[in-house]
């Protein structure tokens, strides 16, 4: 015993032997960039928001103006919710293709109830909400309890949902002048308020609301501190006395029932309950854009909603801008591709411990 | 020892994976303010038994006593709540949260009145200082940055918040998987020093390792594992480290002057 553990007496003692200090070191430039970034992920979409609205401003003044502003919010309205559910899948390190599927189900739900039962709108509206949850409750299960990965999960019950939502309605819309004579609150969030001689929809405030509620409960809630840990390393979390699978269900189904506010906020923006509106089949793609835009990382457990909602004003802001700017509405498209890819990078970078 | 009531007490455990016995009818026991440690060689079973008292594993039969009370785990949270807290190998905690929240997965302290009670707010000021608290308590806090993600530690340094998270709430025991093995000659050195701190406080370890200089440096009696059961308990003062190993490798049969009292 004598020999076999003296290599280690060369360490011991030395006032440098403090235990497992933890030490200040000298960052660079870049290494107090990264840390900083590593702290906060959400500056990234926030610097390039800023960018994109002083340039879309210096090609036409007009995009400056409160109402071209209030038009872009106007138009991430759906999609920023849908955002918020993709973000709640995406921190436990899952995805949901099904957001889109969900919102339209869950709109014709709304409606059809109301004309074809002839149930009061206000309960259609309930069972909606019921019938997102319990959608995105069967994707939690599945997930967690089957574990089939989310994405196979997903795409399934895309198609399921979808080609539910279609045989249900009987591809039947159901027009604005039916819904203002007989069930104007299926509208609601569609209409708007003055606020500097621009009209604001109660589905924005709706928009900003729910943003901060889902930041608030994420951020200071255990609840929303189990979502990151159960998305950071899910083994950790379960020893630590996360319930992995009920947190995993909780987070689907929650996801669920903001698709399907989503999916009443749909009615009140197009003015009509239809279940081949484009939500079903570009949903999910645009509120993914958003989230990783918005610099949440695909690998779970890192970002925050305020990044989502940046990254969704980020792809309104160069719509509209590229728009006014006059330009083929293809360089949208080229230009959030270039986005997607950048922010993506940048995320691998930030999520390294230490540059 | 054997006059004192062991804290930790298991008999006849018994766990079979189909047509292998992981743990054969073996016993142990911990007794109070002591470290206890567990050798054993690759696959003796050494990880199921301390997983049987860690409530990780369900036993088949056999019974368990914490303090004298006979206690059945089913789950590893069945049995912190009991007070066995366990620093596992992997350390268990989430790289990209913080070193308060880390300390306080699963038992987040939540604010007093309406904030906490109808908007579950957290009461992060509260959990941060006493995060703080603990990891001065064993040395470990040098600067005040408790928000640090745990990602940017070292590995000594993880394995100091979590070995302070089991002490801060391990009230009766604290088992130590495998805690110096993914680490250097130095940070190792911290470590050890961390565990004797640990025990000063009174709060008795199991401690399992590989290494057998470690293990003869800071254990108290080695309860060597072999063939899914107790083969014997000695005093690291009166055995070698060789003899241990080849008690533990079946190339000698164990000594009884050796033995622990």
């Amino acid at each position: 015993m004598s020999d076999a553990d003296n290599y280690e007496a060369s360490t011991r003692g030395g006032k440098s032997d403090a235990q497992a200090e933890f030490e200040y070191e000298e960052k660079g430039l870049l290494g107090r960039i990264h840390s900083i970034l590593h702290h906060s992920p959400a500056l990234v979409p926030l610097i390039v928001l800023v960018l994109a609205v002083i340039v879309f401003g210096l090609l036409n003044a007009n995009f400056w103006r409160v109402a071209t502003l209030s038009l872009i919010f106007q138009q991430i309205g759906i999609v920023g919710i849908l955002g918020i559910a993709q973000s709640l899948v995406i921190l436990t390190a899952g995805i949901d293709l099904s957001v889109g599927a969900m919102a339209v189900l869950s709109s014709v739900i709304m409606g059809q109830f109301t004309f074809r039962y002839g149930i009061p709108p206000s309960a259609a509206i309930v069972i909606g909400l019921a019938a997102g949850t319990a959608m995105g409750a069967l994707n939690g299960v599945l997930v967690a309890k089957l574990r089939i990965p989310p994405f196979i999960t997903t795409l399934g019950t895309w198609q399921i949902f979808l080609a539910a939502n279609y045989i249900y309605s009987a591809n039947e819309t159901i027009r604005s002048q039916e819904l203002d004579a007989e069930a104007p609150v299926l509208k609601f969030w569609g209409s708007t308020f003055e606020v500097f001689d621009a009209r604001v929809t109660y589905g924005v405030v709706l928009l900003l609301v729910l943003v901060a509620i889902m930041a608030y409960i994420l951020r200071h809630t255990a609840w929303g501190r189990h979502v990151y840990a159960v998305g950071d390393d899910e083994e950790a979390a379960q020893l630590s006395g996360v319930n992995r699978s009920r947190q995993l269900i909780q987070v689907y189904a929650l996801a669920g029932f903001f698709c399907a506010i989503a999916g009443w906020v749909m009615i009140g923006r197009f003015g009509s309950v239809s279940p081949s509106a484009s939500t079903g089949q570009l949903g999910n793609i645009q509120a993914i854009t958003a989230v990783v835009i918005g610099g949440i990382s695909l690998f779970g457990g890192r970002g925050t909603i305020v990044g989502m909602f940046l990254g969704a004003l980020i792809v309104g802001a160069f719509e509209m801008g590229l728009r006014l700017a006059g330009a083929d509405a293809q360089w949208t498209y080229l230009l959030i591709g270039v986005l997607i890819i950048a922010a993506v990078a940048v995320d691998q970078w930030i999520r390294k411990a230490s540059a | 020892m054997s006059d004192r009531e062991p804290i930790l007490k298991a008999r006849n455990l018994v766990k079979r994976y189909g047509r292998v016995t992981a743990i054969d009818h073996a016993d142990f026991d911990l007794y109070p303010g002591e470290i206890l440690a567990v050798i054993g060689d690759n696959g003796a079973g050494k990880s199921s038994l301390i997983k049987a008292v860690s409530g990780a594993v369900v036993p088949d039969s056999g019974e368990i006593w914490l303090e004298g009370k006979k206690v059945t785990f089913y789950n590893p949270i069945e049995a912190r709540e009991a007070g066995i807290e366990t620093v596992y190998q992997t350390l268990a905690m989430s790289p990209a949260l913080s070193i308060a929240d880390n300390m306080f997965m699963g038992r987040e302290i939540r604010r007093e009145g309406f904030l906490g009670k109808y908007l579950r707010m957290l009461d992060k000021k509260k959990m941060e200082d006493f995060a703080r608290q603990k990891l001065s308590d064993l040395g470990l806090m040098t600067i005040q940055n408790i928000n640090q993600a745990v990602e940017t530690l070292s590995g000594g340094q993880r394995q100091g918040v979590a070995v302070a998270r089991a002490a801060a709430f391990g009230s009766k025991v604290i088992i130590l998987d495998e805690p110096t093995a993914a680490l250097g000659v130095k940070e190792s050195r911290r470590v050890l020093e961390l565990i004797m701190d640990v025990k000063s406080r009174g709060i008795p370890i199991i401690l399992i390792s590989h290494n057998m200089p470690h293990v003869f440096e800071v254990a108290d009696r080695i309860h060597v594992h072999r063939l899914g059961k107790r083969l014997t308990v000695v005093d690291p003062k009166k055995c070698t480290m060789s003899d241990a190993v080849a008690y533990m490798t079946g190339a000698k049969d164990p000594d009884p002057s050796q033995q622990a009292a």
